[in-house]
């Protein structure tokens, strides 16, 4: 019997008020949106302040840097194409500024003995393919 | 405010398709088919009094084709898991406007053995484009990060026994119902012993997975009062919901139950402890626990004191999710209308052995990655 290929990861099709993000990752670099009126930044980016509903929002580069916010530890693959990776980090990241986004987290057991609530982290890039980049974060 | 809503209209009929569980031959709209005919039936009603139709999960066009109904009022509200208990506080809104007087809710999915895939995520939608990519995707891994969470703010032990006593208890209910999947005992050993699903979740942590489906049938007072069995008032209703995709929920342990429990114990006029059957959704042990506080039937971080020792089993002081639930009766996708079912079963005393002869039931529905909760109050004479 022979074991399936794995299939290849879903990738975003970058959407038309995202072509900007993806522009950052692919140069690795993860950039964000902030409102010019309220002050807040969140993810994910839209132009128009999902907290006091302003158009006057801009873009800005993320330090990176963040604390770990929520996490799971899958070893069911929702899809085959993660089966390789099970068991696997999903994590939600509080950013440096307050916005919070879901992403991956490496570089540590995926194991709850390891993984704190709080830990800092540390965005880098991961390339699927030549033009789509993930930020994802391993410990600080 | 709402405008005096509190029993102007009653569910009269309740049914589940013929077969559920695991039933390869039949296909979602089969479902809804034979579960429609069946409320009705259980109502003394037929297809041609149906004046409004509700479905989730397909469009009404495609459910009243199937099933022969012509309605003049039409919602295809679909917010997941909730859809249905929200479809009944329409209902009721429509039958208060004169816009329709006999409102048909149905259900129907092949979870289980559904052939030919299910359409993807719309590429267009935030879901593919930031959390797809990482491999999240499905409700056990989001509904495990939002557990984390609760774990890190109350403590993950005492959160990790409460899961356990909600598995236990559920399966104890289900032994006593013919039509759930999952009928076996169930020990704390065997809770603990399962296999990982996404940490913190082990697999009895999670709802199943089968086929089925259910209808429910509302309509006025005055109408309900001529049918053959005792009239289930809707006495309060309510909804909510705050966002689509679990990493935008800004508070990972309260639920948009919160919000809807507000209208529905106001219209009311009541308060939890009033109510003497709970019916929640549990499409995992956590979402039990936090809709347990975020109802109001405990305060913040107080459901594991609330759950424990095998309180919400039968006998025990809190009736709770006397069908088996999501957990071990059936779980074909969106369960809510499930729960309907059995409140109104219980309320009309027709639960055999595990019936708790309640005058009051309060039902649940959430849907989505706890996005979305329908709150029903329900009530006899």
């Amino acid at each position: 019997m022979t074991t399936q290929a794995t299939p290849p990861k879903p990738l975003p099709v970058p959407q038309p008020e995202w072509d900007f993000y993806w522009e950052k990752a692919k140069a690795h670099e993860l950039w964000l949106m902030r409102c010019k009126d309220c002050s807040t930044s969140y993810f994910y980016p839209r132009p128009i302040c999902p907290n006091c509903f302003s158009r006057n929002t801009e873009w800005f580069q993320s330090s990176g840097n963040g604390t770990l916010y929520a996490f799971a530890i899958v070893h069911r693959a929702p899809m085959p194409a993660f089966r390789d990776d099970a068991p696997y980090v999903v994590a939600y990241i509080e950013l440096e500024g307050g916005a919070r986004m879901p992403t991956n987290l490496v570089g540590v057991e995926p194991d709850p003995e390891h993984i704190k609530i709080g830990m800092a982290v540390k965005v880098y890039f991961e390339d699927r393919t030549a033009e789509i980049s993930l930020p994802i974060f391993r410990p600080a | 405010m709402t405008r005096d809503l509190a029993g102007s209209v009653a569910i009269v009929g309740v049914a589940e398709s013929d077969e559920i569980g695991v039933v390869p031959g039949k296909s979602s709209l089969m479902h809804h088919a034979e579960a429609g005919y069946n409320a009705l039936a259980d109502a003394g009603l037929s297809v041609k009094d149906v004046d409004g139709l509700f479905t989730a999960g397909f469009s009404t066009l495609a459910t009243a084709e199937y099933m022969g109904i012509k309605p003049k009022y039409s919602d295809s509200t679909s917010i997941g898991g909730s859809s249905f208990l929200v479809h009944v506080e329409h209902a009721m809104a429509a039958i208060n406007a004169g816009m329709c007087e006999v409102a048909l809710i149905t259900h129907g999915e092949t979870g289980r053995s559904r052939r030919g895939a299910r359409p993807p995520a719309d590429a267009s939608t935030p879901g593919p484009q930031f959390e797809i990519p990482y491999g999240i995707n499905g409700a056990p891994i989001n509904y495990a990060v939002a557990c984390s969470r609760y774990m890190h703010q109350y403590g993950e032990d005492r959160t990790r026994q409460a899961m356990a006593e909600i598995a236990v208890s559920t399966r104890k209910w289900a032994q006593m119902n013919p039509k759930a999947l999952m009928r076996d005992p169930m020990s704390f050993d065997d809770y603990h012993n399962s296999r990982w699903i996404a940490w913190p979740f082990h697999l009895l942590d999670c709802c199943l997975v089968t086929d089925a489906g259910a209808a429910v049938v509302v309509t006025s007072a005055a109408r309900a009062r001529s049918l053959p069995k005792k009239p289930v008032w809707v006495l309060g209703t309510g909804e909510h919901h705050d966002h689509a995709l679990m990493s935008q929920m800004e508070d990972l342990t309260v639920h948009p139950a919160k919000v809807a429990a507000e209208r529905a114990f106001g219209m009311a006029d009541m308060k939890p402890a009033d109510i003497d059957l709970t019916m929640l959704y549990d499409s995992f042990t956590y979402t039990v626990l936090m809709c347990l506080e975020s109802l109001g039937y405990c305060g913040p971080g107080e459901g594991p004191d609330f759950v424990k020792n095998q309180r919400t089993a039968p006998g025990g002081e809190f009736a709770l999710n006397t069908s088996g639930g999501g957990l071990s009766y059936t779980h074909p996708g969106m369960y809510g209308i499930f729960l309907i079912v059995e409140a109104v079963r219980q309320l009309r005393g027709e639960c055999g052995e595990r019936n708790v002869n309640p005058k009051t039931a309060l039902a649940n529905g959430s849907g989505g990655s706890l996005s979305s909760s329908g709150v029903l109050i329900l009530g006899v004479d």
